[in-house]
Formats: structure tokens, C-alpha cells, sequence
């Protein structure tokens, strides 16, 4: 019997929730704003799934009404991907080591 | 256009990439190279998109112009927002993943076949069971977030809004939400679709208005993780393994910064959900609060004690974040520094209104951060230090979490700022913190209140010293 690739699917999902939970664990509690807001940035890949409704113009019009909610979404998780990866990196640039030569 | 297979590769590359951006958060020094990990991802991921399509038509144009637009407008406020203002910018940014996923969703529902979903009102069963717990989850996050939102911007009080018979009727609706499901997936209804998006924007909404500010670490957090599983939930829907990677990453990695910020109050998860913190507590020592004394001084005294001092520990809290005092402050312990004073800072867990909100905010004041330091990893040195200086803080550093087993933060991880030889409280006022209980602190002997704002104090102590 042939296995369901629903299950191969399910399968990356449980191991990504693994991997997750150990890798978020070893993040330095002084770093927990940017993990939230990197972490916002990359679930707005979303997008992809924007982008095919976007596109799936088969009536032969650009808009039409799923389209239209394909291009909301784009325009929405636009917004999260440009700011999510801006702020983080804004925020990261500032986590400075003491300067050693000044004393 | 590339073929199914070397796509979803690229797909499982830019998932992979994902968990390295999160791999890079484990140290400063990392981080930088893993923002570009994510950045790099991300650009694969939507790149793979538009070559799996082959559609460069009209269409593609207009993809293009909405991305670039939600893109700068995402920059601009990137580049504008204050640092203090970062939980506002988070939860504004969790309801916008949240509203994307319902829009994919309800595109997926309109026109399944773009998707090889099968065809309108004929959609596979499991297609749609995923489908409808990503847009359900979708609008709880999108509502939820807005609320959140609201809350923490001021323009909804922050205070819990609680009612009578408000858990049971989240209940039902929480049950009826399931029920839905069940029937949309029987009958394909779009009505019940669309029945069923409303009563999840309304229970996103009903569940985070009992919810006080001080909570509001859990409720992002919170709002972080089903972000994840309604990414997660559309990923299955698009057979897409880079959003069920990602939506299972940000799924865990909320649902961990949940349960720290549980830990740091020693509460439990359903006893935040559930609201309302305190607010039985205050009759019963309102009474005898008046009476005792308190010694309260001025930022020449405070200059005083801190200029004798070998050592100084700051124990930052979300007043110093309101008053906007964190540079003020970098320029107090500048000057103590100067006169070989060792400062070190103490950050308690939920400090602040978000995870890691205060260590951001002393980052941007140019705070190195190898001087500020976690509640275990700095705890044992109170009782060493000369003077610690308490500014915005309260809750956290109150004693009776220790000594008192009635009180309601009884059992809950405080830092021992009581064993220091001396304590600098930079406060407004008297008046109780979150928890609506009596700060013990406030009337030790060797504790001394600077009734203030904290920027302006700690401006004028920088002056005395």
C-alpha cells in the first residue's frame, strides 16, 4: 500500500516542530525581541501562497475574486517581510560588546 | 518554468535557511549573519514561486507593484519606529500574517483549482479541513493582534475587560468553531465559510480583552505562535514544505516565549488566558499601607550613596521604557563608571511589555551588552552589591514573592534587591504595581524612595554626581 504524501508532509511538520523547540531554546534571552520579530518576518512566506492566488488568472482577467484576495495578501505580507527583516537587522546593529581599548 | 520537484528542493533550501536565521539569534555576535540567512530564504522562496508559475503576464506586473508597495511601506516604518515602541510594532505586524493567511485561505477557497485543490464547492476533504483551521487560526492571530494592539498603544485601556459568563461563552464559541468546520467540510457550504471566518475574528477578539498590560509578554508570545500554526496550517493546504517548516518553527518558538514568560510570573498558561490578576487582593492590605514609613530623598542624596559605592546593579522595568529613560541612564552610569564604580544590569524576564523588550531598549542607549545580565546569572550578587538602583521596576523585585505564601505573586522568580546595602527606587508614587500588591521594598530601612520621573531623576542624579 502506498503511503499518503499527506504523511511525508506531517512527518517535515512534527520534525520542524523539533528542531524548532531546540534551536529557539539556545536563543540568548537578550535577543528574545529580535527572535519575535524574525520570526515575523520569515511566517510572512505566506506570500508564496499569495503569489499563486495573485496569478491564477484562468477566467483571462487580472482581477478577479480570488485574485483580488491573492493581491491583499501579498500586499500585507510584504509589509511584514520588508519591515520584520529592517527592524531586526536595526535592532541587531545595536547589540554592541564593551570596547576593550577605552577604558 | 522549473519542474514540481526541483521547486519544492528550493522550497526545502529556503525552509533550512529559516531554521539557521533562528540558529544565529543564539549569540549576538551570529545574529547579524542569520537576519541575512532569513533574508536570503525568503528571496529564494518567492523567486522559486514566480518560476514555478512561468506567468510573466499582466499579472506578474501587478504582483510586482503590490509587493513593492506593502515592501516600502514595511520599510518606512522599519526605519521610523522608536525602539519603545517595538511591542506595539510586533503585535501590528502578527495581525498582518494573520490577515494574510485568511486572504490566502479564502483565495484557495474561491478558486481552488489554481491551487490543484480540486474544483469550487468539490475541494479535497483535506485540503480543506487545512484550509479552514489556517483561516480559522488566521483571524483569531488577525483579531487577537489588533486588540493586542490597541492595548499596548494606549488607545484601549490597558486594564482587563471582563464580564459575566465570559469563559463559558468563549467556550461555546470555541466549540461552535469546531462544529463548523465539521460542517463546512461535509457540506462545502461557502456560507459557512464565511460564518465561520466571523466567529473566528470574534473569539481572536473576545479572548484577549480580559487580558491586563502587564500580561502582555504571554499574549504576544501567544499571538507569535499561532501566527506559526496558521502559516503551518495554509503550508499543508499548499503542499508548500517552506511554510510548514516555518509555520512549525514560529509555531514552537512562541509557544517557548509563552511559557519563559508564564515561568518569569510563576503563573500558568490558562491562568493568564483566563485574565484578571489582583484585583481581589487590594482590599485586604490598602488598610494597613499608610501608616508605615517610608524614607524618601532627592537625586542629591542618591548621588551621594552612589558615588561611595564600589558596586552598582540597575534593575531596569517598563517605567523606564514609558519615560523614555534609557539614555538618561546610559549617561548615569557613564559618569559612575568614570569614578571606577562596576555596573552591572539586572533584567528580570517579563520585564518590560514584551520578550527581551528592556535588553532592546539599553542595546540602542549603546549599552554593551556583556554588562546586562539575566535574572539566575545575576541574583547571588545583590547581597555583594552597594547600591542597586530600581527604575520603572516593581513587581518583580518585590520580597513578599518570597516571604508571603497568601500573596498572589507568591512563588513567583524576583531578584534580590533587598540584599543590597542600599536601595535607590525611582518611582512616581506609592501606588502598587500590576499585581495590585503592596511593595514591601517601598518601607525596608535601607531603602530610599526618589519620588520622580525616571528620566528626569536620573538626568538630575548625572548632574549631582
Amino acid at each position: 500500500m502506498e503511503i499518503d504524501p499527506f504523511i511525508f508532509r506531517l512527518s517535515i511538520f512534527i520534525l520542524s516542530i523539533f528542531v524548532g523547540y531546540y534551536v529557539v531554546w539556545s536563543v540568548t534571552p537578550s535577543l528574545h525581541t529580535p527572535l519575535m520579530s524574525v520570526t515575523n518576518a520569515i511566517s510572512s512566506v505566506i506570500i508564496v501562497g499569495a503569489i499563486i492566488a495573485g496569478l491564477a488568472n484562468d477566467t483571462g482577467s487580472v482581477f478577479n475574486n480570488s485574485s483580488i484576495f491573492g493581491f491583499l495578501a501579498i500586499t500585507l505580507a510584504a509589509v511584514n517581510i520588508f519591515g520584520g527583516f529592517l527592524v531586526t537587522q536595526r535592532m541587531l546593529a545595536m547589540y554592541k560588546k564593551k570596547k576593550k581599548d577605552k577604558k | 518554468m522549473i519542474s514540481a520537484n526541483l521547486s519544492a528542493i528550493f522550497y526545502l533550501i529556503s525552509g533550512v535557511l529559516f531554521i539557521l536565521a533562528l540558529r544565529g539569534l543564539s549569540s549576538p555576535e551570529t545574529s547579524r549573519q542569520g537576519n541575512f540567512f532569513g533574508i536570503l530564504g525568503m528571496t529564494i522562496a518567492i523567486t522559486v514561486t514566480f518560476l514555478s508559475l512561468g506567468n510573466f503576464s499582466a499579472g506578474f506586473i501587478y504582483v510586482i507593484i503590490f509587493l513593492l508597495a506593502g515592501g516600502s511601506v514595511g520599510a518606512f516604518i522599519a526605519y521610523k519606529i522608536p525602539m519603545t515602541a517595538m511591542p506595539e510594532l510586533v503585535a501590528g505586524f502578527h495581525s498582518l500574517v494573520g490577515l494574510a493567511a485568511v486572504f490566502v485561505a479564502i483565495a484557495a477557497f474561491l478558486n481552488p483549482g489554481a491551487f490543484n485543490l480540486g474544483a469550487p464547492g468539490n475541494i479535497k476533504l483535506g485540503s480543506l479541513i487545512e484550509m479552514s483551521i489556517g483561516a480559522a487560526v488566521g483571524a483569531i492571530t488577525f483579531s487577537g493582534s489588533v486588540i493586542a494592539f490597541l492595548k499596548l498603544q494606549g488607545i484601549m485601556s490597558g486594564s482587563p475587560i471582563t464580564f459575566k459568563g465570559q469563559h463559558p461563552l468563549n467556550a461555546l464559541i470555541l466549540f461552535s468553531i469546531i462544529i463548523l468546520i465539521f460542517l463546512l467540510c461535509t457540506s462545502q457550504s461557502s456560507n459557512l465559510f464565511w460564518t465561520l471566518l466571523v466567529v473566528s475574528f470574534l473569539i481572536g477578539f473576545l479572548l484577549i480583552i480580559p487580558i491586563g498590560g502587564a500580561d502582555m509578554p504571554v499574549v504576544i508570545s501567544m499571538l507569535n505562535s499561532y501566527s506559526g500554526w496558521a502559516a503551518a496550517g495554509i503550508g499543508f493546504t499548499l503542499e508548500n514544505s517552506a511554510l510548514i517548516i516555518t509555520g512549525a518553527l514560529v509555531g514552537s518558538s512562541g509557544a517557548i516565549l509563552s511559557y519563559i514568560m508564564c515561568k518569569g510570573m510563576n503563573r500558568s498558561f490558562f491562568n493568564v488566558i483566563l485574565g484578571g490578576w489582583g484585583a481581589t487582593d487590594q482590599s485586604s492590605t490598602n488598610q494597613n499601607k499608610e501608616q508605615k514609613p517610608v524614607k524618601s530623598g532627592n537625586a542629591d542624596d542618591a548621588a551621594f550613596l552612589m558615588k561611595n559605592a564600589s558596586s552598582v546593579i540597575i534593575v531596569p522595568g517598563y517605567g523606564m521604557a514609558v519615560a523614555q529613560a534609557q539614555h538618561a541612564l546610559r549617561e548615569m552610569v557613564d559618569t559612575l563608571k568614570k569614578d571606577g564604580i562596576k555596573v552591572s544590569y539586572a533584567i528580570h524576564p517579563v520585564a518590560g511589555r514584551m520578550p527581551g523588550h528592556m535588553n532592546v531598549l539599553l542595546a540602542e542607549a549603546n549599552v554593551p551588552y556583556d554588562e546586562v545580565f539575566e535574572l539566575e546569572e545575576i541574583n547571588n550578587d545583590f547581597a555583594n552589591a552597594d547600591v542597586a538602583f530600581v527604575i520603572g521596576a516593581n513587581d518583580v523585585t518585590n520580597p513578599v514573592a518570597k516571604t508571603d505564601p497568601q500573596s498572589p505573586i507568591y512563588g513567583m522568580p524576583v531578584l534580590d534587591v533587598e540584599k543590597c546595602k542600599s536601595v535607590l527606587f525611582v518611582k512616581r508614587s506609592l501606588s502598587p504595581g500590576y499585581a495590585g500588591i503592596d511593595n514591601d521594598l517601598f518601607y525596608k530601612e535601607n531603602t530610599l524612595m526618589l519620588f520622580a520621573d525616571a528620566k528626569k531623576m536620573t538626568e538630575d542624579i548625572t548632574k549631582n554626581l
